[in-house]
């Protein structure tokens, strides 16, 4: 029987394998950032060293102010000991970190595959549950918690049981203004929250083919939104290509070996697995959440569910409390709905392609609403502002930042009001995640554009040229 | 860490499908020590306090609760942020089983990790026992992690499932890092192998 790309990686890793089948897997690359900070304290008072300081990549990304630039910008406090820790410990301990001076800092799982510290084959691990993203270059990557991590630094391993398999296949072509985003929200509200517990999802079919490496991150970024810790694209030339001639990516004739291995790793045709989901890519139109799980999504023209028609006492009850918490109505249209925030960032979508998105939207168009737009590393700023993409948004009334995690997760005082209403482009709209009483919205990059400058949710592709959508 | 023992406790339903771990604990709380001795406030901050710090109707405030050392949850308990600190907060609270159909893989290791027992019952199950301690507030529930298996508050037992070496290390209260040192000679060896095997990637 073939095997699956996911099988391919983890058996080539497994150092051994007890009674109850939990193996002990070999990790080849561990990332870590600044919320970690007091692990280092823990494992010296534990005893413990980092086993393989060579293998352990660190940036600073959820603590510091986005208007921040040198830790001397952070006031005194959690946020500065958070990042300041971070960049002693790397010091004293010896490990690769890029501190917030350093272009190439910026949200770990934008920094991994920019250097190339991700790569096809390899296992990476890193204490924060979008670690899913690294599985778009074909590297089996999962979050785990702060024990975890300890256990990491100390002995370059990890106990793991292995998932099931699922394949989810996306078919046809996606249409003008139709992106990555799109498709992993569609594909949550297939499959619910819950539905990739237990599973490792490999992302297969024409519209993933199709896809840009930036828009695979994006897909298996939320794999962990439907409650799969790992997410997996078979490497192709894209990935190939995407790899070459970045910083810790091989080179010469280790170039040659490793293209060699990747192009064994994609799945063989008669691997099996345990589940498999199709989608029609061509169906999928632009989507917004609106309540307060990713599972709960619309196409942008769909209106808000009844509760009163769901069956399940618990689901319904659980709609009507979060069309209470958005401040919503059964039947009410998206775009009935103005928003007070924008925030175009996060590790979902930080990175060039999803900038140059929200740019074509915004240009020569103005903000009707406070947007915030926060690049993922500071190489992606570099990038952008070379394209003259900041001067887009900043002539559009936008604030262009510093970058980081900002205000996916609140906790670097970018945050909502109580009862302010986002549209983000950000991975979590759960109740109080973008501050206590936030409304958050999960949108694509250009719908969250699409909104800033109309002040409500739209339908981007009504922004758009004509005869663009025509030529798709 | 403490080995799990047998024990009876008041339990507390928590009637929240999806509950993420952001609920658990709000992220503006994860920098701070878990020696900080209002971290068991921090356990469902949002739902338990308003703004001003006052007491919400949340079951948590609830005083026949204030004991409570099971949880009864609903569908995807702990799904999605990695944060272990969720359950930095629950063993802050004294909660030492969470009792629910479904679990957020990366928050039911951390559970395994910290001691505190994840059982999984059906959603009928889970559903029965909620209403049970919804009609009877500060009724028990017997927890047998040896012979896998609890007493509702009707005095019905439900057998659970849990891996093997799950059980053996709570029941032993072991750390991992101690049990992987035994491993020593074996991870050595493979990863010299490995390392001449792939060589690109180092």
């Amino acid at each position: 029987m073939g095997k699956t790309l996911f099988e391919k990686i983890w058996e080539r890793h497994v150092i051994t394998e007890r009674e109850d089948g939990d193996v002990l897997l070999y990790i080849d690359r561990h990332m870590t950032h600044d919320m970690h900070f007091r692990l280092f304290g823990q494992l010296k008072e534990q005893g413990l060293s980092i086993r393989n300081p060579d293998q352990l990549y660190a940036t600073p990304d959820h603590s510091m102010p986005t208007t921040a630039r040198t830790l001397a910008d952070i006031p005194p406090g959690e946020m500065y000991d958070a990042v300041s820790v971070l960049a002693q410990s790397a010091d004293e301990l010896g490990f690769h970190h890029y501190p917030m001076t350093d272009d190439r800092h910026g949200i770990v799982h934008v920094v991994g595959p920019e250097q190339g510290i991700t790569l096809p084959g390899l296992t990476l691990v890193c204490g924060d549950s979008h670690t899913s993203t690294h599985g778009a270059l074909g590297c089996l990557a999962f979050g785990i918690g702060s024990t975890e991590v300890m256990h990491v630094m100390a002995t370059q391993t990890l106990w793991q049981r292995k998932p099931r398999a699922m394949r989810i296949t996306v078919t046809g072509t996606l249409g003008h203004g139709v992106s990555g985003k799109d498709v992993i929200l569609a594909v949550i509200r297939k499959i619910s929250a819950a539905g990739g517990t237990g599973y490792a999802i490999e992302f297969a079919g024409s519209a993933i083919e199709a896809m840009s490496m930036e828009g695979r991150m994006t897909v298996c970024n939320m794999a962990i939104e439907a409650g799969a810790r790992s997410g997996l694209i078979a490497p192709d030339d894209k990935t190939i290509d995407y790899c070459k001639g970045r910083p810790h990516a091989p080179t010469g004739a280790k170039w040659d070996a490793a293209v060699d291995y990747w192009k064994t790793l994609p799945s063989d045709p008669d691997a099996v697995f345990d589940k498999e989901v199709t989608l029609d890519g061509d169906a999928i139109a632009p989507m917004v959440t609106w309540g307060n799980s990713p599972q709960y999504s619309l196409a942008v023209d769909e209106a808000a569910p009844d509760p009163a028609l769901e069956s399940d006492p618990i689901v319904r009850a659980e709609m009507a409390a979060a069309l209470d918490y958005m401040d919503m109505k059964p039947g009410m249209r998206l775009s009935e709905l103005s928003v007070d925030t924008v925030f175009i960032g996060a590790c979902t979508n930080s990175r060039i392609e999803d900038m140059r998105a929200a740019a074509a939207v915004a240009k020569g168009r103005h903000a009707k609403a406070r947007t915030l737009v926060v690049p993922g590393s500071g190489l992606v700023k570099k990038q952008a502002e070379a394209e003259g993409l900041d001067k887009i948004f900043m002539e559009a009334g936008m604030e262009w930042r510093e970058p980081g995690c900002s205000m996916c997760i609140a906790v670097n005082g970018d945050m909502l009001a109580p009862g302010e209403r986002a549209a983000s482009t950000s991975n979590r709209n759960f109740r109080g995640r973008q501050g206590p009483g936030s409304r958050t919205h999960l949108v694509s990059p250009a719908m969250a554009a699409a909104a800033a400058v109309t002040g409500r949710f739209t339908d981007v592709r009504d922004l758009m040229e004509p005869d663009l959508i025509e030529k798709e | 860490m403490e080995a799990f023992k047998t024990f009876a406790s008041t339990a507390m339903p928590i009637d929240i499908p999806n509950c993420d771990t952001d609920q658990i604990i709000p992220a503006r709380f994860l920098r701070r020590a878990k020696t900080d001795p209002d971290y068991h406030r921090y356990m469902f901050h949002d739902l338990r306090f308003d703004a001003d710090g006052v007491e919400k109707d949340f079951v948590f405030n609830k005083p026949v609760y204030r004991k409570a050392e099971i949880l009864v949850a609903d569908i995807n308990w702990g799904c999605g942020s990695s944060r272990e600190n969720a359950v930095d907060a629950m063993t802050a609270n004294g909660i030492k089983s969470v009792i629910a159909p479904s679990f957020g893989d990366i928050h039911y290791s951390n559970c395994i990790q910290n001691g505190v027992l994840p059982i999984q019952l059906s959603a009928e199950d889970c559903a029965a026992l909620r209403a049970q301690l919804r009609e009877s507030p500060g009724a028990e529930i017997a927890i047998d992690l040896d012979a896998q298996s609890l007493t509702g508050p009707d005095q019905a037992t439900y057998d659970f499932d849990i891996k093997a070496f799950d059980k053996y290390r709570l029941l032993n209260g072991l750390d991992d890092v101690q049990l992987t040192r035994e491993f020593d000679a074996k991870i050595n060896a493979f990863e010299s192998g490995y390392k001449a095997d792939n060589s690109w990637a180092y």
